[in-house]
């Protein structure tokens, strides 16, 4: 929309506008030049008239008010109360765009969390700080995990429980409840925020949503001291969200239409998780996107993983063979495992392990694609040994219950259990102490 | 008098401004009442088209824009080592330190401390002639850099009237003066230099003497030259930021400067808290000490970005100008190219490939251009380099696009990451079979010469086997490995042997981390000799089982992080154990036993 008449207008400012019949809806500036500005409006332009229609620059950014009162409650996807209770009062207003992170004031990433799903845990692990999504297709269970995770998170050794901020970026009211109703039911409501933007909401606000979620969890990390668990489901219709503004606004299009600057604008929402110095809270972000067609390399997904500390990948083959989780390890990564896992914090042997477990089962997956070929009888015993190792490594370690909870020691275990099928001369990612101490245990 | 105009129009990070008359192109100006840091990037008439280096959220038409008369420069003298820059060379700490742990915009803190005296020792005399790049004198910058004080490159001939004796002054402190024909001047221990130009010198030289990284499969196969270009791109998750973190550790240069440019703020957090507990292998000294930080995280503003390459090479440049190696890692080129691409579509212009400028090319080939092994100029003698690294992080793994694309064009090697190696966990992913380095016989002398004289022979024999066993892959995927001979069964064998032992490299081992070049020729010297010694068994008869019974060779791939480098003779007693185990092999084949 494309407003004249404007003085003073200033470049990303929030605008009220009001329709001839009173109806009130916001907007926000793209561009602005003398006497005119270029605005988008969150609730869409339909209804609106060329003529009639009144705009009121507010001469700020969209900002949302935050105070403790902010825990248990349920906003819209522009952060306005849908619960039934009052709006907040804020003791101060945020800017929703935030600020970046000064590099040099972040604090690295180390604190272990264990979510209690072994391959998370074992292969994938998790730290207080990091964003790492979970690249899934429809019809997979991504849901499921992401509600098994926010339940069962804990920090090893401290018995802080996570506060839960959750977005809902124009999924269906089915999701959302599950997830409202999975908080509840773990008790974590009180300590959670939710911000909805379903699937019938304007798609236009789904670019606000995310930002005012992490608005609000910036303000519970940074001036509470509450570590922040962020799950934003699905980044897909944000990213298509964005694509409807840039196709409007006629810009040069990049890949598959998607904006040039696609990459830019979602690293301003990933790069809001982290640690500050001197802050005791933390943000860890779960974002959660649906691969259209299953494609990793398509814009959405590609870019989220040039910006995410790795990524969580669900196969649809692992899920049709009924595993859950039924994450695809080699396509996944944890980039800050490293420094989380080890002595003093998982256990010594935890990074050997974790190296053996994926080499062994790339090997496991290439066998298995050559015995199809040339038959299971020209393997040699070795070879064999693979195979077995890779049907118990899904049906073992991989394969778990929704509600099963599993200790870090009790995965590490689960790992050595799978990994003993194996002789001892091919562990070679394991130092030899780790070996002695923990290859076939339960027989000596 | 510098030029004054206002905003008429705000699109993001591109602001236009009216009555600019006056205006030169690439000029540093001041936006609005913030006095937001920007530059002008095209004039049409009176209108100034701006690129912005801060959020531009708020900014309104009718506010001011005022020219600075200066190009965008960054500040050269000591004090830069050890810093965090932003793109624009703002130190990151001292702006935290300001205003707390948020970037905000329109704060301006001078790149280097200026209250902080430095011990300046001089080298110069009165009624010595000089010019551009003579050695003024010298400052201890960190216990591993003497920082050399050079005369600004521009400076006409001079004659020297007056210099400070020895002692601590600080950066505003004239400590030269001279008299050129037209005037006196008072030289400063630093000067400013814009980072659009590269910086002078003599004359370059050609680069042979190899930058070693300590990973092997690049110093051993695909190996950089100091003064070389290369370029590293590979998908997500590839290993790209491992890999250049790993050689902005242990790289034998003098300097590195590490530019994070459109990526994630953890890694820059990863390298400050690293890199001062991290031990410079040729030293003993914290890495800090040796390393520039430039970061423009994905977040900052892009313009920001497109800026911080040439800060990077700037500064690189000055530390060469001192005849210091130097090493810049760029991570990653590809965020670069977006920016230019975003700025370029703010300003409508007619796209290339992708949306991409169609001077995509010629700013890649003048970045890498800035690369060289040179002479510098002025006295005394120096010769410097500088090498530059580039990641390329091309979308969808595709090395078609665009960026890889042109880069290729530019660069001497060329380290391919592979998805398909990365997800089996084989690192570093780098592809032995796509990759390659121009520089292989430039540096053959140097490495034969200093560690020792079968390496090119090892490496071309090591490197046979791998080529081999890709060949045979085929076969294998198809038929299975039973049914080859048994010599191409040895191959198979070898050639994962040198994968796991050799080609992978696990940068969190301790000992796995580095590999000097001494270690990894003993260590290739192991592969080959215990692949001749088959070959040549199973020639006089000897049969792939009783090869691959062998004891030792379970040993192999364990060497690389069993045998530290001050252990090394170990490697020799295992080179002694193959021939002896092979030896009776032969020896029974010969008896008949077998």
């Amino acid at each position: 929309m494309i407003i004249e008449g404007v003085t003073r207008a200033a470049f990303d400012e929030l605008v009220e506008i009001e329709t001839s019949e009173g109806d009130r809806r916001l907007g926000r500036v793209l561009e602005v030049g003398m006497g005119k500005a270029v605005v988008q409006v969150f609730e869409g332009t339909s209804g609106l008239a060329t003529r009639g229609v009144k705009a009121r620059f507010s001469g700020r950014t969209l900002e949302i008010p935050v105070s403790p009162d902010v825990l248990g409650r349920i906003f819209d996807g522009l952060g306005r109360p849908i619960d039934g209770l009052p709006a907040l009062i804020g003791e101060k207003k945020l800017d929703v765009n935030g600020a970046p992170i000064n590099p040099a004031m972040r604090d690295y990433p180390e604190d272990f969390i264990q979510t209690g799903v072994s391959v998370i845990d074992g292969m994938l692990t998790l730290v207080r700080g990091q964003k790492l999504p979970i690249f899934s297709g429809s019809g997979l269970p991504h849901d499921l995990l992401a509600a098994q995770v926010a339940r069962q998170a804990t920090v090893l050794g401290k018995e802080e429980e996570f506060a839960v901020v959750f977005a809902a970026i124009g999924v269906q009211h089915d999701t959302a409840e599950f997830f409202r109703r999975s908080l509840e039911g773990s008790g974590a409501m009180r300590r959670s925020v939710l911000f909805l933007n379903l699937a019938d909401n304007p798609a236009i606000e789904r670019i606000v949503t995310p930002r005012v979620a992490l608005t609000a969890a910036e303000y519970m990390a940074f001036d509470l001291d509450m570590h922040v668990l962020v799950i934003l489901t699905d980044m897909t219709n944000y990213a298509e969200a964005l694509r409807e503004i840039s196709a409007a606004r006629e810009e040069v299009p990049g890949r598959k239409g998607y904006p040039g600057y696609l990459y830019t604008d979602l690293a301003t929402i990933y790069e809001r998780a982290g640690r500050i110095k001197g802050r005791k809270g933390s943000i860890t972000q779960l974002p959660i996107l649906t691969m259209p067609s299953d494609d990793i390399t398509h814009p959405i997904s590609d870019l989220t993983g040039y910006i995410t500390e790795g990524q969580i990948v669900l196969g649809r083959e692992l899920h049709r063979k009924g595993i859950y989780p039924p994450v695809n390890v080699l396509m996944s990564l944890s980039r800050l495992m490293k420094d989380g896992i080890g002595e003093g914090k998982t256990r010594s042997d935890h990074s050997g392990v974790s190296n053996q477990l994926y080499d062994a089962y790339s090997r496991a997956q290439e066998l298995r694609a050559l015995a199809e070929i040339i038959g299971k009888s020209s393997l040699s015993p070795v070879d064999l040994k693979y195979l077995t190792f890779g049907d118990l490594f899904e049906r073992r370690f991989l394969s778990q219950g929704f509600a099963e909870n599993r200790d870090i020691e009790t995965t590490l275990n689960m790992a050595w259990e799978v990994l003993s099928v194996l002789p001892e001369q091919e562990l070679t990612k394991i130092r030899r102490e780790h070996i002695e101490r923990y290859h076939r245990a339960e027989q000596r | 008098m510098p030029v004054k105009g206002k905003i008429v129009w705000v699109s993001g990070p591109t602001v236009r401004a009216d009555d600019m008359t006056g205006a030169r192109m690439y000029e540093m100006v001041r936006v609005g009442e913030d006095r937001l840091v920007g530059e002008i990037i095209k004039l049409e008439g009176d209108i100034a088209f701006i690129q912005v280096y801060e959020s531009t959220s708020g900014l309104k038409p009718g506010e001011p824009v005022e020219g600075t008369g200066q190009p965008l420069s960054v500040a050269l003298g000591p004090g830069i080592i050890g810093k965090i820059y932003d793109g624009l060379q703002r130190p990151l700490t001292d702006i935290a330190s300001r205003v707390g742990p948020f970037v905000h915009r329109g704060i301006y803190v001078f790149s280097l401390s200026l209250d902080k005296p430095w011990r300046f020792t001089p080298l110069v005399k009165g009624g010595d002639e000089i010019e551009g790049g003579w050695v003024l004198g010298t400052v201890p910058e960190t216990p591993l850099i003497e920082h050399k004080i050079l005369a600004p490159p521009t400076l006409p001939k001079a004659k020297v009237i007056s210099v400070e004796p020895e002692g601590e002054y600080d950066l505003e402190h004239p400590i030269v003066t001279v008299e050129t024909k037209q005037s006196r001047r008072e030289l400063k221990m630093y000067h400013y230099w814009p980072v659009r130009r590269k910086r002078p010198y003599r004359r370059k030289i050609p680069a042979q003497v190899p930058l070693i990284t300590g990973q092997r499969v690049l110093d051993t196969f695909f190996p950089l030259a100091k003064g070389g270009t290369a370029a590293i791109p590979g998908g997500f998750g590839t290993g790209k930021t491992v890999a250049l973190h790993q050689i902005s550790s242990w790289a034998d240069a003098k300097v590195v400067v590490h530019v994070g440019c459109g990526e994630r703020g953890n890694e820059m957090t990863e390298v400050l808290v690293k890199f001062p507990e991290l031990k410079d292998p040729y030293s003993g000294r914290p890495l800090m000490e040796r390393t520039i930080l430039i970061a423009n995280t994905s977040n900052m503003p892009v313009a920001a970005r497109e800026a911080s390459i040439y800060t990077g090479a700037t500064l690189a440049e000055y530390y060469r100008d001192m005849g210091y190696d130097v090493v810049m890692v760029a991570d990653s080129t590809s965020r670069w190219a977006e920016a230019l691409r975003e700025i370029s579509g703010r300003l409508e212009e007619m796209p290339a490939e992708e949306g991409f400028p169609s001077y995509l090319a010629s700013r890649l080939a003048e970045f890498y251009e800035r690369a060289g092994r040179v002479e510098a100029l002025g006295e005394p003698n120096r010769i410097g380099s500088v090498t530059l690294i580039g990641a390329v992080s091309p979308p969808g793994a595709d090395f078609t696009e665009p960026v890889t694309m042109h880069t290729l064009r530019f660069v001497r090697t060329f380290w391919s990451l592979d998805t398909r190696l990365a997800y089996s966990r084989h690192y570093p992913a780098v592809n032995w079979m796509l990759s390659y380095s121009m520089y292989l016989d430039a540096i053959q002398e140097v490495w034969e010469r200093e560690v020792d004289k079968d390496w090119r022979y090892l490496r071309d024999r090591a490197y046979e086997v791998l080529q081999r066993e890709d060949a045979l892959k085929e076969i294998v995927r198809l038929l299975g490995p039973e049914v080859l001979p048994d010599e191409e069964k040895l191959v198979l064998d070898v050639a994962r042997m040198l994968k796991i032992g050799f080609l992978q490299q696990n940068a969190y081992d301790p000992v796995d981390t580095y590999s000097s070049p001494r270690k990894q020729v003993m260590l290739l010297r192991l592969f080959v000799e215990f692949y001749n010694r088959a070959l040549d068994a199973l020639e006089k008869g000897v049969r792939i089982d009783d090869v691959r019974a062998v004891k030792v060779a379970a040993k192999l791939p364990r060497v690389k992080f069993e045998v530290p480098e001050d252990r090394l003779e170990e490697i020799e007693g295992i080179r002694r154990e193959i021939h002896e185990e092979f030896d009776e092999l032969s020896a029974e084949v010969v008896r008949g036993i077998v």
